[in-house]
């Protein structure tokens, strides 16, 4: 009846699963019991869950990422705990059962609940409004991609409850993620929640695509559009031609699992390393899926605050278009040691180096952007300002890596570890960040509150710097990743350093959650009442802060790139007050039920439960069929409501 | 500031012909396939590396039967030059005779499941399933993952053809939306499909 599950599925032996499971239990029920006792169910459905609209989702995306950036965070503290002391006859507080999981953990979550969300978030706030469009081209499928990230995020909690995660690191390697080893429901958790998100951001790429090229402002031709939209456009391709590959990686693990097929096991043929080979094929773009928009918001944050346009528009264009197409040229440099050919591992090395001079021109172009400028020291340049330093030292870090016969040596140690989070950390987080103070005002109307920002990024590049550096250390040092125990003792005085480093960001984080606190408590003293509380450039900062639900009144004309300023310079008197109806679409639930069936679907899967994965399916196609013998979608919103929307608006 | 030329169709969505259908959702559709392509892709290049993967079982010659691949490939074309004259009638608006088109695309598609469940059963009581060696998993997921896209074709025909005809919605913009994105899809599962029956049955057949 439950298939594989049962109730000695739920760890209720180790105390700390089972304090981690209260602590997120009582945190959920402490959320549900605040809206039940505002009332804010109804508003909550009618203007949020059901919501198609881009700011609204865009908005969703991020507490999603910052909830999951908690958790993530959560993982990487116990785990710096645990090797700062687990040396020698102390094995630490953490089981290598539970290490393990953890590890995966916070890779999955990290990558796909922190980073992905982060990214889709701003480009869903973003993109739409500097393009000057009213919506995503196809808002429904946008709703359904929040969800699917939703039920995927719900799903990797429920299994820190019931049943395992993956002790498989966060890239379920096989024949150690096939069943002969991996017999329990880990990997089955692992494979359903990326395909979830996965299919979430192929959907995010197809409409994001699909909006940039249709949707531009007239006279916004491919070299005048912003270039955090230019970013968000390679980005988007590069989500189309990678995340299938990640799909049909996971979905053939997933029939080696369930179907007994051979594609990676040890015996009938199977071949383990065309895993790898595939998954690398999507993994490396997806580094690039992720750090091509933060390159974008630097891009915008620099000229802002420095007051000058950005230093060489174009050449930034093509360096990311570079970086786009070299991006699918490298991955075989995620396995050096798996013995192909010299000629293979030199091509591969060359190429990996080729993709840092793009890169470097994108560094020189920031630079170049703030020199002869008069820079603001706000807390969006200075996350800016430490992403140009951290990220340095992390590319030099992954030139070194790039060296095939340097892997021989430094594959898979704290080496690679420290470099993957010096360029993700100090590359895609600080952006993010960055990004997040920079267009706060835009969605929610006042802005973030400067001191504790200031506090939250020391804080943080302090102890990145802190917990990092050892870590390059270590591993020449020959320390490998993914140690719950070593018996080493000239190691333990850098794990204990890094564990301090931790500590410090832990602190960054903790003034984060205070900012935003304190910023929504003193909203009353820092509204953005012109919209524009930057003096920025682009097209997003014209109209109101929050943008009214219909975004534009009329729709802009874009004659230059940085449309915004070029207006501000030149007030054109051409304008004529003239409004037009304004179609919008409907709110709908199906979003959100589609997603609710997906997680139960997984759920089914993932515990063998087929009536229930059964139901799901026959419900998820009906509710899309459902959806589409809907006739009326869009609604019209009458010119004259507009002129008295906006006549109000400026009245107060 | 005028509006643009994007949002003025929209406006006039109602009048708009079928020739025009609109610009963003075909567009889209198109996009779709492409990352459709890119799963087929994958499969492929699976299909490529363990297309000699036997293990010491049977092989593309031992196995496939070329008479009833030739007749799957003819059921498959010929749905899709009715699902071409099921087009020509639709921007004729002669929608019975529409119908009719889509109703033997429909049967040609339930012939050519058909006949592949019937292949993929008898492969399976031969001791040739998926789970036999690592060419034969390539091949029945390869093969399998078209069959499932010609499946969700013929179930999006039928629920095209259900709200046409029983919901009586007739065919308004959407709907010509709808059948042309559906034909999209029908075409390129014939493209794909002829890359299998060169790639993997012939191909195979000869080894």
């Amino acid at each position: 009846m439950f298939g594989k599950l049962a109730f000695n599925q739920i760890p209720i032996s180790s105390p700390i699963i089972m304090v981690a499971v209260a602590f997120e239990v009582i945190a959920a029920l402490a959320v549900l019991s605040f809206i039940t006792k505002k009332h804010g169910w109804g508003y909550l459905w009618r203007e949020w869950l059901t919501s198609v609209d881009h700011k609204k989702i865009g908005v969703m995306y991020i507490i999603v990422a910052l909830v999951m950036l908690l958790r993530g965070f959560v993982d990487a503290m116990m785990m710096r705990t645990q090797q700062a002391i687990a040396d020698g006859s102390n094995t630490g507080f953490l089981p290598p059962h539970h290490y393990d999981q953890f590890f995966s953990e916070h890779g999955v979550i990290m990558i796909f609940f922190v980073a992905m969300p982060l990214i889709i978030g701003l480009m869903n706030i973003v993109v739409p409004l500097q393009i000057g469009t009213r919506d995503v081209a196809f808002p429904f499928l946008n709703s359904v991609s929040l969800w699917l990230v939703v039920a995927a995020a719900l799903l990797l909690n429920i299994s820190l409850a019931i049943g395992d995660f993956a002790k498989t690191g966060w890239v379920a390697y096989p024949p150690l993620s096939e069943l002969t080893y991996s017999p329990d429901v880990g990997v089955d958790y692992y494979i359903w929640v990326l395909q979830l998100s996965g299919f979430s951001s192929l959907f995010t790429g197809i409409n994001f695509f699909v909006t940039i090229v249709k949707r531009r402002a007239p006279g916004m031709g491919f070299f005048r559009m912003p270039i955090f939209t230019w970013t968000a456009f390679c980005t988007v391709m590069l989500m189309m031609i990678a995340f299938p590959i990640l799909t049909v990686a996971l979905a053939l693990l997933a029939f080696d699992r369930y179907c007994g097929t051979h594609f990676f096991t040890n015996d009938l043929g199977g071949n383990a390393m065309m895993y790898v080979n595939l998954f690398w094929a999507w993994g490396h773009p997806e580094v690039y899926i992720l750090m091509l928009p933060a390159f974008g918001v630097y891009s915008e944050v620099f000229p802002t605050f420095a007051g000058k346009p950005l230093f060489a528009y174009r050449t930034m264009v093509y360096a990311t278009v570079c970086i786009t197409v070299l991006s699918f040229m490298v991955w075989l440099h995620h396995f050096f040691t798996m013995g192909s050919a010299a000629s293979v591992n030199a091509f591969f090395g060359i190429m990996t180096m080729i993709i840092a001079v793009p890169t470097g021109v994108k560094i020189f172009s920031w630079i170049f952007t703030i020199y002869g400028g008069r820079l603001r020291f706000t807390v969006p340049v200075l996350w800016s300002l430490g992403f140009i330093i951290t990220f340095t030292i992390g590319g030099m870090t992954g030139v070194i890596l790039a060296i095939p016969g340097n892997d021989y040596v430094l594959h898979n140690s704290l080496f690679l570890v420290a470099h993957f989070h010096n360029v993700l950390i100090g590359g895609v987080l600080f952006g993010m960040f960055a990004g997040y103070n920079y267009w706060f005002p835009k969605a929610a109307g006042f802005t973030l509150n400067e001191a504790w920002g200031k506090a939250a990024f020391w804080f943080w590049i302090t102890g990145f710097y802190v917990a990092f550096m050892p870590l390059y250390i270590l591993g020449f040092m020959g320390m490998t990743r993914r140690l719950a125990h070593y018996d080493n003792p000239a190691w333990q005085p850098y794990l204990i350093l890094a564990f301090f480093g931790a500590v410090l960001i832990s602190i960054g984080i903790f003034c984060q959650v205070a900012q935003l606190y304190i910023s929504i408590r003193d909203r009353a003293l820092n509204r953005d009442l012109t919209g524009d509380p930057w003096n920025a450039r682009t097209l997003e900062w014209s109209i109101p802060s929050p943008p009214p639900f219909y975004n534009f009144a009329r729709t802009p004309h874009v004659e230059s790139i940085d449309a915004f300023w070029m207006e501000k310079q030149n007030p054109s008197k051409s304008s004529s007050p003239e409004y037009v109806d304004i179609e919008l679409p409907k709110n709908t639930a199906s979003g959100f039920i589609i997603g609710v069936l997906d997680g139960v679907l997984a759920f089914g899967l993932i515990w063998h439960i087929w009536w229930l994965a059964i139901l799901t399916l026959i419900g998820i196609t009906a509710t899309v069929i459902a959806r589409a013998f809907q006739s009326e979608v869009d609604y019209t919103i009458p010119a004259a409501k507009i002129a008295q929307l906006e006549a109000a608006r400026t009245q107060t | 500031m005028s509006e643009t030329a994007q949002q003025r169709h929209v406006h006039q969505e109602p009048d708009r012909d079928l020739d025009h259908p609109h610009p963003e959702t075909v567009f889209g559709f198109w996009v779709y396939i492409m990352t459709d392509c890119m799963i087929f892709a994958s499969l492929f290049a699976v299909f490529a590396v363990q297309r000699t993967a036997y293990a010491g079982g049977p092989n593309g010659h031992d196995l496939f039967d070329l008479k009833s691949t030739l007749l799957e490939t003819f059921l498959l074309l010929t749905s899709s030059t009715t699902c071409g004259y099921a087009m020509v009638c639709l921007h004729q608006r002669r929608q019975n005779l529409m119908g009719l088109f889509l109703l033997l695309t429909l049967a040609c598609g339930l012939g050519f499941v058909g006949l592949e469940v019937s292949e993929f059963l008898k492969l399976i009581a031969e001791n040739a399933g998926p789970d036999r060696s690592a060419f034969l998993s390539a091949f029945f997921i390869l093969v399998g993952t078209h069959g499932l896209h010609v499946t969700c074709g013929m179930l999006w025909m039928l629920v095209l053809l259900f709200d046409i005809f029983i919901r009586k919605r007739g065919l308004p913009p959407v709907i010509g939306r709808r059948l042309l994105a559906f034909s999209l899809f029908w075409h390129f599962l014939d493209i794909i499909w002829i890359c299998l029956f060169t790639f993997v049955y012939l191909n195979g057949y000869l080894t």
